[in-house]
C-alpha cells in the first residue's frame, strides 16, 4: 500500500508540474497586463509601464519562455510572484482559501449528508410519496442553474428580512464591515452572513448526492445480503443500514471526497453574487484585471486540490471496500 | 407421530392489486414434522420462492399475504416484526440461491457469523466469534480460524453457500428452508454442498425445506415431495410415490422430460407441449388444462383441489387422478395419446427416434471440425493505473478433438474449464495462438477472407440466452431473413416460412418481435436463424441450459430430429451432463483448459476412465430415489484451482481421489512430475491420466 501511494504520489507530481506550467504559458501568452495601464489620464510614459511590468515578471517584452523560468524558480521556493495590484499572490490565496474553506466545507457536510439520507430513504419507499417528491425536487434544482437558484434564494431572503424588525440573514459579504460587538456578536454576524451561500451550495449538492443515494441504494436493496440480513433476525431497519447503507454509502463519500476538491476553485458563481471574496471569485477576477500570476497559482492549486481529492477518494475507496483493497 | 413443527396452511400471495394483480401463490398448505425433509419442485415462476419468503415474512410490503403458517404451534402470519425478528434465523432460518450476493461484501465472513450469533444469544463477542470459527469448520472450510478472516469475495461460490449454511445454523433452528442452494454451483460443488445440508441436519436435527427445480436433487435428499404448478400445489406424496406412481399429468410429464442420466440407448424425451400460465392470466378451470394430454370439459368447470389419492397420504390436484390410480390410464401412457392435448402438437419434423440413417463408420465420415493442440492464454494484468502483467491465465491449454459428419460432439465441463474460450477461438476463423483449427477442411490460419465468408455460412452458432441473441426491435421475419439477404437470396419469404415450420413454429409467427415468444419459442427462432444458410456445423453454446425441464425436452428433441433429416454435426457445449448424454454422440471431458476425458458417449458415461470424469458422473443427481438412495458419492475435495496456476503435472491431481487414497507414493511421483496426455485406452475412449482405469459410477 505505501509502495502504491508513492507511485501514485509521483504520478501526481508530474501531472501538476505539466498542467501548471501549460497554464502559466496559456495565461502568459493571452492575457495582457499592459492594457492595465493604457488609457490612462494622464497617460503613464512607456518606460515607467516596462519598469513596472518587468518588477511584476509580466513584460511582454520578455520572451515567454525566460519569464516562465523566473516564474518557475520563484514557484520551486513557494513563491507565486506578485498580484497586479502590487501585494504577494501567496498571501491573498492563503486568505481566500480560509474564506472558501468555510464556505464549502459546511455547504458540502450539509449537502452531502442530507443528499444521502433524502435518496437513502427515498430508494426504502421506491414510488412513495416521499421518493417522488423527493426526485421532482432534485430535478427541479438539476435544471435550474446556480445563478438563478441563487438570486431566487436572495428574493426570497429580501423578502423574509422586509417581514421582519430586524434582518435575520445577509445576502451579500462574509461579516458586516463596521460591526463592533464581542466574539458572540462577530460569531452571530458571521452565521447570518453564511446562511444563504450555504443553503445555496448544498441545495444543488443535496439534489445530485440523493440520486446518485439513491441509485446505489435501490442496487443494494434488491441484494440477496438484505435478506440475509434479515433471516438471520436483524430488523428490518437494522438490516437497512448496517448492511444496505453501508455497502450503498461506498461510492457516495469516494464522491465526497472528489467534490471537496473541485469546489476549491469550483464555487465561482456562489461567491460572486454573495460577495465572498475566496478563490472561485479570485479565478474570474484574476483573468478579467490580467493577473498572470494569480491566474497560473491558481491553476496550480486546482490541479493540487484535485489531484489530491482523487487520491484521498481512492483511498478511502480501498478503506472502505474490501473488494478493492491492494495487496 | 409428533406435532408438526412448521404448518402452512391455505397460503396465499397476492402482488399489486386491480386487474394487474399477480396470485403468485394460491392455497399451499403443508405440515412439516420435527427432522423431515420436504422437497418443493416447480418450473421457474411456479411460486416456490414466494411461499417461503411468505413463511419467513421477507416478501416486500406491497405484497398481501393471507392464510396461516404456524410455527411450533404459534401463528407467525401477520406478527409484530419483534416477534418475528425472534423467530428468525432462531427457530426458522434460510439459504439463498445465490451464494455470490447472499453474504454482505463489505463485512468478514466471520463476522457475519458472530453477528448470526449474537442477535439470538447472550454471548461476549469473543465467544461469538469462537463459534464462527466452529462453524465454519463443521461445513467444511479449511483453515477456519484464518477464513473466517476473509471477506465474502476472497471466497468461491461453494465455500459461500458453505459459509450461508453456517450463518443458518448457527442458533440450532428447527427449520431450514433452502431455496435452491445449489443451483448456481457446479455439480462436484453441488454434490459437497448437499453433503453439507445432511451434516447440518444431523448436526441441528433440524426439519429442512428443499426448494429446487432439479428433480435430481430432491429425489436422493427428501422424504416428501410436493410439487408446484401456477402457484399451487398440485401433486404431495412420499418421494417413492411421486417418482414412482405419479397421479396428476403435470407430474408425470415432468418426470418423463427429464433427460436421465444413467439411461442409455435413446430414449426420446416427452416434452410437455405448450408454457406454463402467466400468473396474471389463468384459465378458468384446472390451470394445467391447456396443455393436458387428459383434459376433458369437465376440467374447464373449476380448479381441482387437492385430493387424496389412493392410500397413503398423496394427494393430487386432478379430477382424472382416480383414473390413473385404478389403472385405467397407465402413466406411462399419458403422454403417448400425442395428439389428445388441447395444444396440438406441431407435426414432429422428420422421423421419430430409434429410425436412424444406416451407420456409416466413423472412420470413412469426412472431418468437419478438426481442433489440434489449440492454446489460448490471456495475460492477467494487475493494478488500475500501472498496470503490469503478474501471470498468466491457462484458459485453454493444449486440446484437441474433431468432429466427423453428421456427429455430435458433447464439450463438458465445470465453470470456468474453458469451453466457452475454446468456442469462441473456433468460431473467430483466424490463426489460433498456437495450434490448428480446421474448419470443413479449411485451416483458420491461412484462410482469405472469401474463404472465410464462405466457412461462416456453413458454421452457425446458437448461444444460451436467446433473448440476449435477437435484436428486440426486429420481427421473427427480419431476423430469419437477414442472413438470407446478406448471402444475397432475393425472396427470403418462403425460406422464412419453411424455417419456421421447420423448428414447429406457426409461420403466423413471423410478424411477431422475439419479446413476444416464451423462453423455448425464442431458443427455436435462433435455431431457425442458424440454419437459415443450410449450415453443416452448428455450434450450441449451452443452448438449453436457460430453459426449463419440461420445454428443454423439446427443444433437445428438436435439435436431434434436425441432425437426423439435415445430416448436421453439433459442437454441443453444456454442463448438464445428462442433456449430453441424451444428445451427444462423443463426449469430450475438459479440466482446467485440457481434456481429461474423450470418447463415445456410452462408453464414457458407463464405464468411465479418468479420476474426474468419475467424479463428476458420480455427482450428478439422479431423478430415483432408490437409486440415490444407495448411491455412493466420490466427493472431490475442495475447489477448482486458479486456471492461471494450474497445478503441475497432472492437473487434476490436487482434488483427484484416487491420487489421494488409491496410488503409492512411487505412483504419485509421477502425477506430479508428468503431464499425461490423451491416450486412447479402447476403442474410441481415450483419457489422460497415468493410471486410467474403468470404473462404473451411474
Ligand atoms: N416482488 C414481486 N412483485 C411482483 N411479482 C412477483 C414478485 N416476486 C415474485 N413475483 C411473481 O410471483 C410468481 C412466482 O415467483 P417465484 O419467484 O416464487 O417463482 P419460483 O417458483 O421461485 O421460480 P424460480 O424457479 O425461477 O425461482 C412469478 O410470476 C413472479 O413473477
Ligand atoms: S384436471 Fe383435467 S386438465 Fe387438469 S390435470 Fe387433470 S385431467 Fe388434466
Ligand atoms: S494422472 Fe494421477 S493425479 Fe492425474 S488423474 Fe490420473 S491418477 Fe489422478
Ligand atoms: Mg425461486
Amino acid at each position: 500500500m505505501a509502495g502504491f501511494l508513492f507511485r501514485r504520489l509521483l504520478n501526481y507530481v508530474v501531472l501538476i508540474v505539466v498542467a501548471t506550467s501549460l497554464a502559466y504559458m496559456l495565461a502568459a501568452g493571452a492575457l495582457n497586463p499592459r492594457a492595465n495601464y493604457e488609457g490612462r489620464n494622464p497617460p503613464i510614459p512607456p518606460a515607467v509601464v516596462d519598469a513596472r511590468l518587468t518588477e511584476l515578471n509580466l513584460n511582454d517584452k520578455t520572451p515567454l519562455f525566460e519569464r516562465y523560468l523566473t516564474w518557475a524558480g520563484g514557484v520551486a521556493h513557494g513563491d507565486f510572484g506578485t498580484m497586479v495590484t502590487g501585494g504577494p499572490v501567496n498571501e491573498d490565496l492563503a486568505r481566500r482559501l480560509g474564506v472558501t474553506l468555510r464556505l464549502i466545507t459546511i455547504g458540502l457536510v450539509l449537502g452531502s449528508v442530507t443528499g444521502v439520507l433524502v435518496g437513502a430513504y427515498a430508494a426504502v419507499r421506491q414510488y412513495g410519496a416521499f421518493d417522488r417528491v423527493s426526485t421532482g425536487a432534485s430535478f427541479f434544482v438539476l435544471a435550474i442553474p446556480t445563478v438563478v437558484l441563487a438570486n431566487m434564494l436572495i428574493i426570497a431572503a429580501v423578502w423574509v428580512n422586509g417581514l421582519l424588525p430586524q434582518p435575520i440573514v445577509y445576502v451579500s459579504g462574509e461579516f458586516s464591515a463596521g460591526s463592533t460587538g464581542g466574539f458572540w456578536a462577530q460569531a452571530v454576524d458571521r452565521v447570518q452572513h453564511l446562511i444563504l451561500p450555504t443553503i445555496s451550495l448544498s441545495l444543488g449538492l443535496i439534489a445530485v448526492y440523493s440520486r446518485y443515494q439513491r441509485n446505489m441504494m435501490l442496487d443494494v436493496l434488491g441484494a440477496d445480503f438484505i435478506r440475509t440480513a434479515m433471516a438471520k433476525g436483524l430488523r428490518r431497519r437494522t438490516a437497512l443500514i448496517k448492511h444496505a447503507l453501508r455497502t450503498a454509502l461506498i461510492p457516495a463519500v469516494t464522491y465526497f471526497a472528489f467534490t471537496f476538491g473541485a469546489l476549491l476553485v469550483g464555487t465561482t458563481f456562489t461567491e460572486k453574487i454573495f460577495g465572498w471574496h475566496g478563490m472561485g471569485e479570485q479565478l474570474v477576477n484574476s483573468i478579467y484585471t490580467n493577473d498572470v500570476n494569480s491566474v497560473a497559482a491558481i491553476s496550480c492549486f486546482a490541479a493540487f486540490a484535485v489531484l489530491v481529492a482523487s487520491l484521498a477518494s481512492d483511498v478511502l475507496h480501498a478503506v472502505l471496500d474490501p473488494r478493492v483493497r491492494v495487496g | 407421530m409428533s406435532d408438526p413443527v412448521l404448518e402452512v396452511t391455505g397460503l396465499d400471495v397476492t402482488f399489486g392489486s386491480g386487474p394487474g394483480a399477480v396470485h403468485a401463490v394460491r392455497g399451499v398448505g403443508y405440515a412439516l414434522r420435527p427432522g423431515e425433509v420436504l422437497g418443493i419442485v416447480g418450473e421457474s415462476g411456479s411460486g416456490k420462492s414466494v411461499t417461503s419468503l411468505a413463511v419467513m415474512g421477507l416478501l416486500p410490503p406491497h405484497a398481501r399475504v393471507t392464510g396461516s403458517v404456524r410455527l411450533k404451534g404459534q401463528e407467525i402470519l401477520g406478527a409484530s416484526e419483534k416477534r418475528l425478528t425472534a423467530f428468525r434465523g432462531k427457530t426458522i432460518s434460510m439459504v439463498f440461491q445465490d451464494p455470490l450476493s447472499a453474504l454482505t461484501p463489505v463485512y468478514r465472513v466471520g463476522d457475519q457469523i458472530a453477528e448470526a450469533v449474537r442477535i439470538h444469544q447472550d454471548v461476549s463477542g469473543q465467544a461469538a466469534d469462537r463459534r464462527a470459527v466452529e462453524l465454519l469448520d463443521l461445513v467444511g472450510i479449511p483453515n477456519p480460524a484464518q477464513r473466517a478472516r476473509a471477506f465474502p469475495h476472497e471466497f468461491s461460490g461453494g465455500m459461500r453457500q458453505r459459509a450461508v449454511i453456517a450463518m443458518a445454523i448457527a442458533n440450532d433452528p428447527d427449520v431450514i428452508i433452502c431455496d435452491e442452494p445449489t443451483t448456481a454451483l457446479d455439480v462436484t460443488i453441488q454434490a459437497q454442498v448437499l453433503e453439507v445440508l445432511k451434516t447440518a441436519q444431523r448436526e441441528t436435527g433440524a426439519a429442512i425445506v428443499m426448494i429446487t427445480h432439479d428433480l435430481g436433487v430432491v429425489a436422493g435428499f427428501v422424504d416428501r415431495v410436493l410439487v408446484m404448478y401456477a402457484g399451487r400445489p398440485v401433486e404431495t406424496g412420499s418421494v417413492d410415490d411421486v417418482y414412482y406412481r405419479p397421479r396428476m399429468p403435470y407430474t408425470i410429464g415432468l418426470l418423463g422430460s427429464v433427460p436421465r442420466l444413467d439411461l442409455g440407448g435413446r430414449r426420446r424425451l416427452v416434452p410437455i407441449e405448450g408454457n406454463p400460465p402467466s400468473p396474471d392470466a389463468l384459465p378458468p378451470g384446472c390451470p394445467f388444462a391447456p396443455r393436458c394430454p387428459l383434459v376433458v370439459p369437465a376440467c374447464d368447470a373449476a380448479e381441482p383441489p387437492l385430493e387424496p389419492v389412493g392410500p397413503g397420504d398423496r394427494r393430487a390436484a386432478c379430477i382424472r387422478a382416480g383414473e390413473i390410480e385404478e389403472g385405467r390410464i397407465p402413466p406411462g401412457e399419458v403422454y403417448a395419446r400425442s395428439g389428445a392435448g388441447r395444444a396440438g402438437r406441431p407435426a414432429a419434423p422428420g422421423a421419430g427416434a430409434g429410425e436412424r440413417r444406416p451407420p456409416v463408420p466413423r472412420g470413412e465420415r469426412g472431418v468437419v471440425l478438426e481442433v489440434d493442440g489449440l492454446i489460448r492464454h490471456y495475460p492477467l494484468m494487475k493494478g488500475a493505473v500501472f498496470k503490469r502483467r503478474v501471470g498468466t491465465v491457462y484458459a485453454v491449454d493444449g486440446i484437441g478433438f474433431d468432429i466427423r459428419e453428421g456427429e455430435t460432439l458433447g464439450l463438458v465441463g465445470e465453470s470456468g474449464c474453458g469451453k466457452t474460450t475454446t468456442l469462441m477461438e473456433i468460431l473467430e476463423l483466424a490463426r489460433p495462438q498456437r495450434g490448428t483449427v480446421t474448419v470443413l477442411g479449411r485451416d483458420t490460419a491461412a484462410m482469405t477472407s472469401r474463404e472465410r465468408l464462405a466457412v461462416r455460412r456453413d458454421m452457425q452458432v446458437v448461444f444460451q440466452d436467446p433473448l440476449a441473441s435477437l435484436d428486440p426491435r426486429m420481427t421473427v421475419h427480419d431476423i430469419l431473413a437477414e442472413p438470407l439477404r446478406t448471402h444475397g437470396v432475393r425472396d427470403p419469404g418462403p425460406r422464412v416460412r419453411e424455417l419456421l415450420t421447420l423448428v414447429g413454429l406457426d409461420r403466423q409467427h413471423a410478424a411477431r418481435y422475439p419479446q413476444d415468444f416464451s423462453g423455448g419459442q425464442r431458443q427455436r427462432i435462433g435455431i431457425a436463424r442458424a440454419l437459415a444458410l443450410e449450415p453443416r456445423l452448428i455450434v450450441l453454446d449451452e443452448p438449453v441450459s436457460a430453459l426449463d425441464v419440461s420445454i428443454q425436452a423439446g427443444v433437445i428433441n428438436l435439435l436431434e430430429d434436425l441432425k437426423d433429416r439435415l445430416g448436421l454435426s453439433y459442437l454441443f457445449v453444456a454442463h448438464d451432463l445428462s442433456v449430453v448424454r441424451h444428445i451427444a454422440d462423443r463426449i469430450a471431458v475438459m479440466y482446467l483448459g485440457r481434456i481429461a476425458e474423450i470418447g463415445q458417449v456410452d462408453r464414457v458415461y458407463d464405464t468411465p476412465m479418468h479420476p474426474y470424469t468419475q467424479a463428476l458422473l458420480s455427482a450428478i443427481p439422479l431423478p430415483d430415489p432408490e437409486k440415490e438412495r444407495s448411491r455412493v458419492r466420490i466427493l472431490l475435495e475442495g475447489d477448482l484451482p486458479s486456471p492461471a496456476a494450474p497445478p503441475s503435472g497432472c492437473r487434476f491431481r490436487t482434488r483427484c481421489p484416487k491420487f489421494r487414497d488409491v496410488l503409492s507414493d512411487g505412483e504419485r511421483e509421477r502425477c506430479v512430475d508428468e503431464e499425461p496426455a490423451v491416450r486412447v485406452l479402447d476403442e474410441d475412449q481415450g483419457a489422460a491420466c497415468h493410471y486410467a482405469e474403468k470404473i462404473k459410477v451411474v
